[in-house]
């Protein structure tokens, strides 16, 4: 395999970002809170505009929670790394209810976890030296297996726990500073033979890493995959699903972010006929910082479902999430689901998340659902925004009132769309690829 | 030397309920090198003559004609049009947030030129052409009109006037928004346009204006060949800058009232 052509600054600084913001572009917003269990003061609500620069709607330091409603209530769900308590999923489970289980193929029921390394499916990996990637098995795999102190809270990724017979475990030691993104592809063979897979991200504490997982080829697959980011360091991962269009992948990524520490964690999803991936973050020690990045695009016929859960419960940390996603073609569907709880002990916590969805043709749909449950007042900012619209005919009209083609406009809208995020990612192998990628998806629109 | 002709432009605006007339029978003839005072008060259809010229979606023509140099505009699409050499400058720019200044202007310059620029060339081109307008070198990598002030925008919009270089030029409301400076500088902006494209013009004639304003202050920097008030959907009285100054002392009443609409 090809090494991946290394950087040694991909640090993009912060003060070189656009600040995102509403845009206006959208037609319409939706907001929805759980059961309506978000009561926000309109005074406290009022006061809060400007300081934080938040905008649509930000929450700051209010008396939030109806007394009627249990705290972290949507959050509750059984946690377990054994299958036998995690009932088979239905649409009439609130986290499932969008997903069409009939195309799982079983991977959320009974369905053999055959798939074999060599067999179904191959893993390269381009590593600098410094970093240790490994497959283990056996007690070495039990050892590092849970390393996130994280466990499945759903029957495929308890299933993919207990029959996943190796672990992928990227070491980066303590204080290390590793040149140039460590490379995982995951390349499936088939997806006849459904597989189960597990990795595990492991950074020292004060060590700076970047880490790329790349998924291809066909596959039924379920997956877990560990982040635990150790105290003061900073890691900046990305996981780029471009699937072959039979490709099923569920997967549940677990975050944990040390004291101190820096996670940019971005998920970027094209292929598969569907793909659900459900990310839940939570913060070791004050001072956290965790980045969530989505970009997505979806053609006709593609479930990409991302769910994100990230739990305030320490002081003084951050948050952000930026997904955006296109859409085109017939039964395009996109879920996105944005869950945040700030708990009583997590003074001083500063969140935002946001979700956009850009509708290119008829016939294809998003959802959009951000959840906020603040349990403190004692927060520095907490909003959220989502909104989906379909192509904004003023910005079209304008570019083509400047002589400029339709089809060069509406390219360059979309990719000004993506834009916002993909600035973010923070790692230019990733960010060129994306481009090349969103390329291709346009000429299939015919864009 | 070109000409733009309007002749008896009728202009239905789509509402949710039926088309709405708007314009009731335009007609104009502008030359190379003149430089026309489009003067109504609001809701006369000043906009919407601005914005059908341009060939928005949201107007339909129902009948009468618009040539540019006999070519019909009316057939060719919104980015033909500005390829045929017409530029409408708007009176709220659109914000495209993600689509850098500068990857926009190059764009546009590529599609109206028939070929990129010399990217060496177009750079000295761009600052320059920004430094004329005031304009500060961080809004190249800026997302077109995004966050921009309300004077920041119309600068901007003067800034393509110069690299677009049109035949004719709509400045739909220009004025509006803006404090005597940023009125000044914006105006030396087309002024210097209308002398680089004369001074470029085997003729000597340059670029043709039409300036639909609702007040008189631009035409203290702009000199108006001719002033034409607008009111309910057509032109209903014409003559020199001397109309101007009447309007100025006078208002629009003599025009509005019953005996204007009907």
């Amino acid at each position: 395999m090809a090494a991946l052509p290394g950087s040694t600054d991909c640090a993009v600084p912060e003060a070189a970002l656009p600040e995102i913001e509403d845009v206006p572009s959208v037609s319409t917003t939706t907001e929805s809170v759980i059961d309506g269990s978000l009561v926000v003061d309109p005074a406290i609500n009022a006061a809060a505009g400007g300081p934080n620069g938040l905008t649509e709607h930000s929450h700051v330091g209010g008396r939030t929670v109806n007394p009627s409603a249990t705290p972290g209530a949507h959050m509750t769900r059984v946690v377990s790394t054994d299958v036998a308590d995690h009932p088979v999923p239905t649409s009439k489970f609130e986290s499932w209810r969008f997903t069409p289980l009939r195309r799982l193929r079983g991977l959320h029921d009974e369905a053999p976890l055959t798939g074999r390394a060599g067999q179904d499916f191959e893993v390269e990996i381009d590593a600098p030296e410094t970093v240790s990637v490994v497959s283990l098995a056996g007690a070495a795999a039990d050892w590092v297996r849970g390393s996130s102190g994280e466990h499945p809270v759903d029957r495929p990724a308890a299933r993919a726990w207990n029959a996943s017979p190796d672990v992928f475990l990227v070491d980066i030691p303590a204080e290390t500073v590793v040149d140039g993104p460590v490379s995982i592809v995951f390349r499936g063979l088939s997806a006849e033979n459904a597989a189960a897979a597990h990795l595990v991200v492991r950074v020292g504490h004060h060590a700076t890493a970047q880490v790329t997982v790349t998924y291809e080829g066909s596959a039924t697959l379920t997956e877990n995959v560990e982040i635990v980011v150790g105290d003061g360091a900073t890691l900046t991962f990305a996981s780029s699903q471009e699937w072959a269009s039979d490709a099923v992948h569920l997967s549940h990524h677990r975050l944990r972010v040390g004291r101190d520490a820096v996670l940019k964690h971005s998920v970027l999803t094209f292929g598969g006929d569907l793909v659900r991936i459900l990310t839940t973050g939570v913060y070791d020690g004050p001072g956290g910082d965790l980045e969530l990045l989505g970009l997505y695009f979806a053609d006709a016929g593609q479930h990409l479902e991302h769910r994100l859960v990230l739990d305030h419960t320490a002081p003084h940390c951050k948050s952000r999430a930026y997904y955006k996603g296109a859409l085109q073609g017939r039964n395009a569907h996109t879920v996105w689901v944005g869950d945040v709880v700030i708990r009583p002990e997590a003074v001083a916590t500063d969140t935002y998340e946001m979700n956009r969805n850009l509708l290119l043709t008829e016939g294809c749909r998003a959802d959009s659902i951000p959840n906020l449950e603040i349990e403190t007042g004692e927060i520095v900012g907490a909003g959220h925004a989502s909104a989906t619209g379909r192509f904004d005919d003023e910005q079209l009209f304008y570019l083509l009132s400047r002589g400029i083609p339709e089809p060069v406009a509406r390219r360059l809208v979309v990719r000004g769309f993506f834009t916002e995020v993909l600035v973010r990612v923070g790692i230019p192998t990733v960010v060129d690829h994306v481009n090349e990628i969103v390329e291709r998806e346009l000429e299939v629109a015919g864009i | 030397m070109a000409t733009l002709e309007i002749r008896d432009l009728h202009v239905s605006v789509l509402t949710d309920e039926e088309p709405k007339e708007i314009l009731r029978g335009v007609d104009l003839t502008i030359n190379s090198g003149e430089t026309h005072a489009i003067m109504g008060p609001n809701g006369s259809g000043k906009s919407t003559l601005a914005y059908s010229l341009a060939g928005h979606p949201k107007y339909q023509i129902t009948s009468g004609s618009v040539t540019l140099d006999g070519v019909d505009l009316l057939e060719l699409t919104v980015d033909a049009r500005a390829r045929a050499g017409l530029f409408l400058a708007m009176q709220y720019p659109v914000e495209v947030p993600g689509v850098s200044m500068s990857n926009f202007l190059r764009a546009a310059a590529t599609a109206v030129r028939g070929e990129a620029p010399p990217i060496r060339k177009w750079v000295k081109e761009v600052k320059s052409a920004m430094g004329d307008l005031s304009i500060e070198s961080e809004f190249a990598d800026r997302s077109v009109n995004e966050g921009f002030s309300g004077g920041e925008k119309k600068r901007h919009e003067i800034l393509q006037l110069g690299l677009l270089r049109p035949k004719f030029a709509v400045l739909d409301e220009t004025d509006s928004g803006l404090d005597v400076d940023a009125l000044r500088v914006v105006s030396e902006g087309v002024n210097r346009f209308k002398a680089l494209s004369a001074a470029e013009d085997e003729a000597g004639a340059g670029v043709g204006v039409l300036l639909i304003t609702h007040y008189t202050r631009i035409l203290r920097y702009i000199t108006p060949d001719f002033v034409h008030v607008f009111a309910a959907g057509r032109i209903v009285e014409s003559g020199g800058a001397e109309l101007a100054d009447e309007l100025e002392t006078n208002g629009y009443v003599r025009f509005t009232g019953a005996g204007a609409s009907a």
